[in-house]
């Protein structure tokens, strides 16, 4: 096993380890990073919603973007699943629908970098009892 | 490295390890393994959650879901309804004594709430038997700093500064502790980690231990720089093994890494630890006792001074800290003194680790900052009284300890405070009591543990504590006078006064407090021969009521001593002279007419 010689050497190990650990530090304080939610009802099994949750904790990692990916029950609007919720620090819930891998990609670069909207948000229709 | 999705984090405590977590976290594997799932989902085996009265726990991240009370079966209903169709498994969430709700997770429950958690930062979070996982969360990063950036004598006015205090019960400030020790001139020098915790009811130094081993390595190398010191020893029970296996696998893999031995990180400075397991005496927490038994002496401290800091270990000056003091000492130098300095009272800085036991809904282990009141802990974090009844007193600092009644609720806690009202924060056990406990027979319990555990140098400790103990048995008989009361806390200060060390200066603690704040319960004793609480087993009295008992005779049939005599179809009486007192009658009665007064 390497020895660790010098200061620097620690840093650069503890760097490289972060990742091990970094979900559980991140969800710690699920508010101060980007949280997203995967509907993974049957509906959204069925529709791909495997493929679109491990593309966005995957893509989001790549991209260093501090984020919490959690998967949910189905959200009911199973005619657009998968259906992902996303949440800015400091900004409501925005839901997508028929999200696949390359709407994903889309959420990711316009709407979790620079705040853009893109196509395919659901209107909530509903309140919940904690509203 | 693989790229998880999910992280199940098992406890691996010693109290979750008993309910069988580990089988519980092998099952999660396999089930896991089943559905191939093990690229992304990791099991993790951490260390205390804190949360003991309802183990095993598993926490899930990144969603926070607690998960109380987990048995090795339900490894499939969380693989399979929660890890892969995203529902959590309701039936295993905490449910709120008070509000009576279910919580999904850590972040809403009340016990973590008012949390803060400086020593205990990585228990429930790294597997502690993963180095990597502890450099991750910036283990041996305080040591390096200090190697590559500090002296000596700045790492001491560091910790000075910060206003740490020994959380071994004394309350000495460890800076000036360090200094003293630095200050020694000798060819060979010694830092020793106290981890003989022997309160009963505490186990904070075995669940930092176990969960975080890492910490307690790098602050005792700390400790060893800035005193000069090449050798630690960490003196603990060998009624520990969890913490001692978790220990030995800490200490091999920091030498691989090249984080402990000779020549660290390049800069010629040596430290090298080894464990001394104590044989679980009490009095071996003692700091002259402690390393007279690592002599493979007699565990019996001696006359201070010379100090531990002058001579101590093999007769070199030695400085001896608290497992919990320890764990204080990285994130102090990461952080620096002002951050440390700002949490806590005016004259108690930082936070401090509690091991919640007793008649309290939420048991486990706890660290708030100090100067949070008795009230927050017991009602806010312990969530309040088992079974809804009435808080009468906590016992603060175990056996050394006093006991604490309704009025001292609001006293924020801290050393001078707890002293102030005749308790002490001891290693920080804390035991609440309901209206059910006898007070007298609560001090006597805390006897007996002194007079069993006094090592029997000094003539007070050993004949006093045990004279003691005579007055309180015969007064829980209903044998004794006013003027026993009156001999007893004379003896109490007598024994206080005069014995040699730390425990018998503090073992009359439970007995002059409960006097002080019960007084009327032990009057009750003494003049009416009543024990209120129900609890003197001398003191109680069964009574048949005539107008209800119907002359069934299930009652005399049971009674192993023949006690009870009456005629079929009528009224039967207990002859208190032959009552043992078994309460075997009282369970056997069907129509309610035996009382216990």
């Amino acid at each position: 096993m390497t020895k660790i010689k010098t200061l620097a050497d620690l840093k650069k190990m503890r760097s490289s380890l972060k990742g091990e650990i970094e979900l559980r530090q991140q969800s710690e304080n699920p508010d101060s990073v980007v949280q997203v939610k995967v509907g993974m009802g049957t509906c959204g099994i069925v529709s791909g919603a495997k493929e679109t949750i491990t593309f966005f904790s995957e893509a989001l990692r790549k991209r260093d973007i501090p984020a919490v990916v959690t998967q949910t029950g189905c959200m009911g609007y199973c005619h657009s699943e998968p259906t992902v919720e996303v949440t800015l620090q400091g900004k409501e819930p925005i839901l997508f629908g028929n999200v696949d891998p390359a709407k994903a990609d889309e959420i990711i670069e316009k709407y979790i970098k620079k705040g853009q909207l893109v196509d395919g948000v659901i209107p909530i229709t509903f309140k919940t009892i904690e509203d | 490295m693989a790229d998880y999705k999910f992280h199940l984090l098992v406890c691996g405590g010693t109290g979750c390890h008993a309910s069988n977590s580990d089988v519980l976290a092998e099952n999660l594997k396999a089930e896991l393994a089943e559905h191939k799932l093990s690229e992304e989902v990791q099991v993790v085996s951490t260390g205390c959650f804190g949360f003991c009265e309802k183990g095993p726990i598993v926490k899930v991240v990144p969603d926070n879901t607690f998960y109380t009370q987990v048995a090795p079966d339900d490894a499939r209903d969380i693989v399979e309804e929660h890890v892969i169709k995203g529902r959590k498994v309701e039936r295993l969430l905490y449910v709120d004594p008070n509000k009576k709700e279910q919580i999904g997770d850590s972040k809403h429950m009340d016990f973590y709430k008012k949390q803060l958690r400086i020593a205990l930062r990585n228990c429930g979070f790294i597997n502690p038997e993963n180095i990597d996982e502890a450099i991750a969360r910036d283990s041996y990063a305080a040591m390096a700093k200090v190697l590559s950036e500090m002296t000596p004598k700045d790492v001491i006015q560091v910790i000075k500064e910060s206003g740490l205090r020994g959380r071994g019960g004394g309350g000495f400030p460890t800076g000036l502790k360090w200094e003293i020790a630095a200050n020694n001139e000798a060819d060979q020098k010694y830092v020793v980690c106290n981890a003989d915790e022997g309160d009963p009811g505490a186990f904070m130094d075995r669940s930092i231990l176990e969960g975080d081993p890492h910490t307690v390595l790098e602050a005792m190398a700390i400790c060893g720089y800035s005193m000069g010191a090449d050798k630690g020893v960490i003196y603990i029970r060998a009624e520990y093994p969890l913490a001692i296996h978790r220990l030995k696998v800490a200490l091999k893999q920091a030498r691989e890494y090249g984080l402990l031995g000779t020549n660290i990180m390049d800069t010629g400075f040596n430290h090298d630890i080894e464990l001394r397991y104590g044989a679980g005496a009490f009095v071996c927490g003692e700091e002259t006792a402690l390393i007279r038994s690592m002599e493979g002496k007699r565990g019996e401290p001696t006359s201070k001074p010379p100090f531990p800091a002058q001579e101590g270990f093999n007769k070199k000056p030695t400085n001896v800290n608290n497992v919990e003091t320890f764990a204080n000492i990285p994130p102090i130098i990461l952080k620096g003194s002002d951050w440390f300095s700002s949490i806590g009272s005016e004259k108690s800085k930082g936070t401090k680790v509690f091991a919640l036991a007793g008649k309290i809904n939420n048991v486990g282990l706890i660290e708030v900052p100090m100067g949070t009141t008795l009230r927050e802990v017991i009602y806010e974090i312990g969530g309040g009284i088992k079974d809804g009844k009435k808080f009468k007193a906590v016992q603060t600092g175990g056996p050394s300890g006093g006991c604490l009644t309704e009025k001292h609720l609001d006293t924020p806690i801290d050393f001078d405070n707890l002293l102030a009202v005749g308790s002490m924060m001891g290693s920080g056990g804390m035991i609440v009591m309901d209206e059910d406990d006898c007070m007298v027979s609560v001090a006597k319990f805390f006897l007996e543990f002194t007079v069993e555990e006094s090592c029997g140098k000094c003539a007070p400790c050993r004949i006093g504590n045990k004279r003691l103990h005579e007055l309180l048995v015969k007064i829980t008989e209903g044998k004794a006078t006013k003027k026993d009361i009156r001999n007893m806390r004379n003896l109490c200060h007598v024994i206080k006064d005069t014995s040699l060390c730390g425990l018998g200066q503090t073992s009359p603690n439970p007995v002059l407090s409960t006097l002080e704040n019960f007084y009327d319960e032990y009057m009750e004793h003494v003049e009416n021969h009543n024990c209120p609480a129900g609890q003197c087993k001398a003191l109680m009295r069964y009574y048949v009521l005539p107008d209800k008992c119907i002359g069934c005779g299930a009652c005399a049939r049971a009674c192993p001593v023949g006690a009870i005599s009456g005629e079929r179809k009528k009224e039967h009486v207990i002859d208190q002279h032959l009552c043992i007192k078994c309460g075997a009658c009282l369970e056997k009665c069907k129509f309610d007419s035996i009382i216990v007064k």
